[in-house]
């Protein structure tokens, strides 16, 4: 309690005592690369909307076929946000705690999709799930088709968002000590116990920060999804496609509304997101 | 920070963005000219731009350059209008044209008139590509919406072919209904929902097709259809052409506003002068486009052109009508994909 009164006394103090001296410099630097980089680019966005009136803005963003492109953009993005947690949770487990030929491999093969051009990954996944691709040839006959549905947008941004996940969870798994799991065995708890209770509870912030960043990098995928989409209206077309449609009916104020949309739901969720993370990193974080 | 500098900002991302994505090749000369142009136009132009600089070198003593900028149409539209300086641009559509007209303001309106046959050179058509054999015997339109048959087109929103496919299967269907319009999109309603993948572009639909084995049927210009037959050998697909289709008129254009202000407007004209004399029309032939005057042209190159029944844009009231009606914001294709239809 006296010490959560007095990090909120001080919480909007300006100045932060720190050993590293020019904290005026830094944050000087930190605001106007900031708005540089993001602000004037994403406010130009919202001024050329803010041009349309409110309720034309409204008339375009709520048009059915945008909420359908958006709900398909955003549900994959979050199913792929989730099975990127849950593996990448696993992948990196496998990774910090157990020694193997090959591991360093295997370390640095979590970065590909991070360095490859997206339209590269489209192009590979669409080869090997289309109907006469390696996979898609032995799920055709059991008649699952992942290419050119839903669901290969989703397979192409497991691809996309996994290193988010393993490269946040890491470092903070390389952190917990040997010793916390054999405490937890001496008194008493089960394996399982172990995991829910002792292990993942400190690995949630780190998680859901991958998770954010994952989902976030899902909603604004394009190049992957586009090859392996399908595109068909109501069915798999992705909000940033529908803003590249409205573009070539040089029709510059749906698109721009559409973007806006995205922008806005984006910020709202991982404003969310980083308000669940604060919270779970008081109750369980380490070191917090 | 003003609007008009935020525009500039907004502008010079949308430059360079459509800099890398076109391919544009540079190189040193007195004189360098661009030209935008569509995707399926690379081979032809390549060898369209060393004639005309032998040409223009043999006429002036000066080198000239030709950069060429390929891309979707649409897209390739829209970087004229946010500022890329082409003197010369060769599109897919009519529309395309008209759109950097009214939007830039660089391009006279009437400018179709400025060059013979509707500012087209060449024209091409909408033909079927099928697998070799035809296992499923495809002929004509009509056997596009059988229950077994799979067609593979690109999306007419993005791709300007597509708009190309869109009429010349309308147009058959009105042809076969008396002319009856309503019965006509039935049908075009009804061959959509035969179309499994909408690619963004024609060179993706291609691929659609060729590499991922989809579809029994690809709807491509006819250009289009002949390259794939070289490119990936005859023996793995035929063409069918169907009894009716589309006369696909790709205009050309000189870009005033840009020309003037580069002064470069005597060799930009020449250059599209250049197409229509016999070297111009013989490229275009040997690319599998139907040449304006086929006279000019090698014969064993229009040989290969079957003769069928060819509609005009101007059966559908011309792009600026046909353009808002089927192709706008709620327009029939819009309606096509209307949940619950």
């Amino acid at each position: 309690m006296i010490s959560m009164a007095a990090r909120s006394s001080t919480r909007w103090r300006f100045r932060q005592p720190s050993v590293i001296p020019g904290f005026g410099l830094a944050l000087g630097v930190t605001l106007a690369w900031l708005t540089i980089i993001v602000l004037i680019p994403l406010s130009g966005l919202l001024w050329r909307s803010s041009g349309l009136g409110w309720s034309k803005f409204m008339e375009l963003a709520l048009d059915e076929r945008t909420v359908n492109a958006l709900t398909i953009s955003f549900g994959t993005a979050f199913i792929a946000a989730v099975v990127n947690l849950v593996f990448g949770v696993l992948l990196a487990w496998v990774l910090v705690r157990y020694r193997f030929p090959g591991k360093r491999v295997i370390d640095a093969m979590v970065d590909l999709p991070f360095a490859l051009p997206t339209a590269v990954a489209g192009i590979a996944l669409t080869t090997l799930y289309a109907p006469n691709g390696w996979i898609g040839s032995l799920l055709a006959p059991l008649g699952i088709k992942i290419a050119f549905t839903p669901a290969g947008i989703v397979v192409a941004l497991i691809f996309v968002g996994l290193p988010f996940v393993v490269r946040t969870v890491q470092p903070i798994m390389e952190e917990i000590d040997k010793e916390v799991e054999e405490a937890a065995a001496t008194l008493g708890a089960t394996r399982f116990q172990t995991i829910s209770r002792v292990l993942l509870p400190g690995l949630l912030p780190a998680g859901l920060t991958g998770f954010a960043l994952a989902f976030a990098r899902g909603v604004g995928e394009y190049g992957s999804v586009i090859f392996i989409a399908g595109n068909l209206p109501y069915v798999s077309e992705i909000a940033p496609l529908l803003i590249v449609i409205r573009l070539e009916e040089f029709n510059y104020p749906a698109a721009t509304a559409i973007a806006a949309v995205m922008l806005l739901l984006s910020f709202m969720m991982l404003l969310v997101i980083n308000v669940i993370q604060a919270w779970s990193r008081r109750r369980y974080g380490y070191g917090a | 920070m003003s609007s008009n500098s935020l525009a500039g900002i907004v502008k010079l991302a949308l430059i360079v963005g459509s800099l890398q994505l076109g391919s544009i090749s540079l190189a040193h000369a007195d004189t360098t000219i661009l030209n935008v142009s569509y995707d399926p136009t690379r081979e032809l132009y390549k060898e369209f731009n060393a004639a005309f600089a032998e040409k223009w070198q043999a006429d002036t003593g000066e080198t000239v350059t030709i950069q060429t900028s390929h891309g979707g149409s649409g897209k390739q539209a829209r970087s004229v209008i946010d500022g890329l300086e082409a003197d010369v641009v060769t599109l897919a559509l009519e529309a395309d044209i008209d759109a950097i007209a009214k939007e830039s303001g660089k391009i006279p309106v009437d400018w179709k008139s400025r060059f013979d046959n509707n500012s087209a050179p060449y024209t091409s058509t909408i033909v079927f590509l099928v697998r070799k054999g035809n296992p499923k015997g495809i002929k004509d339109w009509g056997d596009l919406v059988r229950e077994d048959v799979q067609v593979i087109t690109p999306n007419p929103k993005t791709s300007g072919g597509a708009r190309w496919n869109f009429l010349a299967a309308w147009a058959w269907a009105r042809a076969a209904n008396n002319g009856d319009d309503a019965k006509a999109q039935e049908y075009v309603a009804q061959l959509f929902k035969h179309v499994p993948v909408l690619d963004t572009g024609a060179r993706g639909a291609t691929t659609t097709f060729v590499q991922r084995g989809l579809g029994d049927v690809l709807l491509a210009w006819e250009n289009e259809a002949y390259l794939s037959l070289e490119e990936l050998g005859p023996d793995n697909f035929d063409i069918v052409t169907p009894s009716i289709s589309i006369k696909a008129e790709p205009p050309v254009a000189l870009v005033d506003g840009n020309v003037d202000s580069k002064g470069t407007r005597k060799v930009a004209e020449a250059y599209l002068d250049y197409l229509y004399s016999d070297v111009g029309q013989k490229i275009a032939a040997k690319h599998y486009y139907r040449p304006f005057k086929p006279e000019l042209a090698d014969p064993k190159d229009t040989a290969r052109f079957t003769e069928l029944k060819l509609v005009s844009i101007d059966d559908f009231g011309g792009w600026k009508e046909a353009q808002p009606k089927f192709f706008g914001d709620g327009g029939v294709f819009d309606q096509i994909y209307r949940p619950g239809q």
